[in-house]
């Protein structure tokens, strides 16, 4: 079944939010609301920290395009089949000498939906010849997309990837009012393509990790409880198996912003956030030991920073071509509003709770 | 124009529940222990405990608690179908109430009537 897209992009629109500046702006009480919340840096500060700093970068996540098949209303990268931004293989080999340095352990790409760039598959075999894990954040329905991607859970397999995909419900209202019309039906099928290879069944070594965030203006729940909801219903109903449950926040920010403000959640949710602040999280955040590439090589402390336009304050090392591994772990991390989604409760990463 | 904050039920009065302690500090602490406890996985899941108060709270027509048990349910992996059937389960407990009176009702009723 074809997927229905729920949206455009904001940039296709030309909406306002498109803008990072103004987005920064919403999030400070400058634009569209005039609610502020305490600053997070000064919260930070309160938890004991002057700034926020690396611990040792080891994880290499690229977003490699914001090209999708998928046009999700929470998307924080704000892709879709409307964009065409996709890292050229003369930037992507350039990330290769770097993924070579013996402290960076693991590879972490996403996009948009990384597999739609020509050169993923190129790119995945020479990062998995150095030794390295790979982690590819597969949004599942691409695999069953065009014939030419039908075979992606051999060739996964046979690169031993680590699948991280996107389930946002175990049923299909949930799932398709986030992610569009048609996208559970084709998620399941897609997970029985990983099973069938190998994917998530023990033994195997293939692993098949699930990625639950909530569907509106509200906080996740405990991760273990849901990973087990999760399995007995996925199996009960599907007969699907996979290896663990990451349970992510959504971030205020792009779609999910856009959402938060017209279904006027938006003061609830900063609030919540802010409230279920808790300083035991800040010791693990992502930004402490992950650098992010942008498509076009820039670098960043994360994910959501790529997509706020923060890049890295290391002035002298912020893109690919100028990559410094002691200037970068020496930087400071450059933090905002939007930073509460990751310290809110048992914590928020790519890798779900941090505490 | 009426005021919107004169009456009774304000949505954000629910925020002030934890702010009971205000007038009795020992027993409202007491209180919020015991319903900490008694919300966490035990024997059943804290989502089938979140089902449960989100029934209470319907049969007990508590908009407060509507409200927190509705965003609780949600966050804790309940879905809407979960969550009516939920309700359900109150109205039918309250409907099931009601009927079962009538066998009173008919008692008293056949010994006064010939
Ligand atoms: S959330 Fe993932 S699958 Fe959905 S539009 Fe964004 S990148 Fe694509
Ligand atoms: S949003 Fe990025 S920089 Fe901010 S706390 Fe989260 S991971 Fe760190």
């Amino acid at each position: 079944m074809a997927i229905k897209q729920k949206t455009k992009s904001l940039k296709a629109r030309q909406d306002k939010l498109s803008d990072t500046f103004f987005q920064l702006n919403v999030l400070n009480g400058k634009e569209l609301k005039d609610t502020t919340f305490p600053k997070f840096s000064d919260q930070i500060k309160q938890a004991g920290f002057t700034s926020l700093k690396p611990s040792q970068i080891s994880i290499f996540q690229l977003n490699i395009g914001k090209l999708c098949n998928q046009t999700c209303s929470h998307c924080h990268v704000d892709a879709g089949p409307d964009r065409t931004e996709n890292m050229t293989r003369e930037l992507l080999e350039k990330c290769v000498e770097i993924i070579a340095h013996p402290s960076i352990t693991t590879v972490d790409i996403t996009g948009g939906a990384p597999e739609m760039n020509p050169n993923f598959r190129w790119f995945v075999e020479a990062c998995t010849a150095l030794g390295k894990k790979v982690i590819n954040r597969c949004n599942l329905t691409i695999i069953r997309a065009n014939k030419k991607y039908h075979d992606l859970p051999d060739f996964f397999a046979k690169h031993q990837v680590n699948v991280v995909s996107s389930l946002p419900y175990f049923s299909k209202r949930r799932t398709d009012a986030q992610r569009g019309d048609g996208v559970f039906e084709d998620s399941i099928k897609a997970l029985e393509m990983l099973n069938a290879v190998g994917y998530g069944k023990e033994g195997s070594g293939l692993q098949l990790d699930l990625v639950y965030n909530p569907t509106g203006a509200f906080l996740p729940g405990d991760q273990l409880s849901l990973e087990k909801e999760f399995k007995s219903q996925l199996k009960r109903r599907y007969n699907i198996d996979f290896n663990s449950l990451y349970v992510i926040t959504n971030i205020p920010i792009s779609r999910f912003l856009e959402y938060l403000l017209a279904s006027e959640n938006y003061e609830m949710y900063m609030d919540s956030l802010v409230q279920a602040f808790n300083p035991s999280t800040v010791e693990n955040l992502m930004c402490r030991n992950t650098i992010s590439v942008g498509w076009d090589g820039y670098l960043y402390d994360c994910d959501f920073n790529q997509m706020l336009d923060l890049k890295v304050a290391a002035p002298k090392s912020q893109h690919i071509n100028d990559f410094d591994m002691d200037l970068l772990n020496k930087r400071s991390i450059v933090l905002n509003q939007h930073c509460y989604g990751c310290t809110a409760g048992s914590g928020s990463s790519c890798g779900g709770e941090i505490t | 124009m009426k005021n919107k904050k004169e009456g009774y039920y304000q949505p954000e009065d629910l925020k002030k529940f934890g702010k009971i302690t205000e007038f009795q500090e020992e027993l409202g602490k007491k209180f919020f222990d015991y319903y900490g406890a008694v919300f966490k996985d035990g024997a059943l899941t804290a989502r089938e405990k979140a089902l449960i108060a989100l029934a209470v709270a319907h049969s007990e027509q508590c908009p407060y608690c509507i409200d927190a048990y509705s965003s609780d349910c949600l966050a804790k992996g309940a879905d809407e179908e979960q969550m009516m059937e939920a309700v359900h389960v109150a109205a039918a407990m309250k409907a099931g109430v009601a009927l079962v009176h009538a066998t009173q009702m008919m008692g008293h009723v056949k010994k006064l009537t010939m």
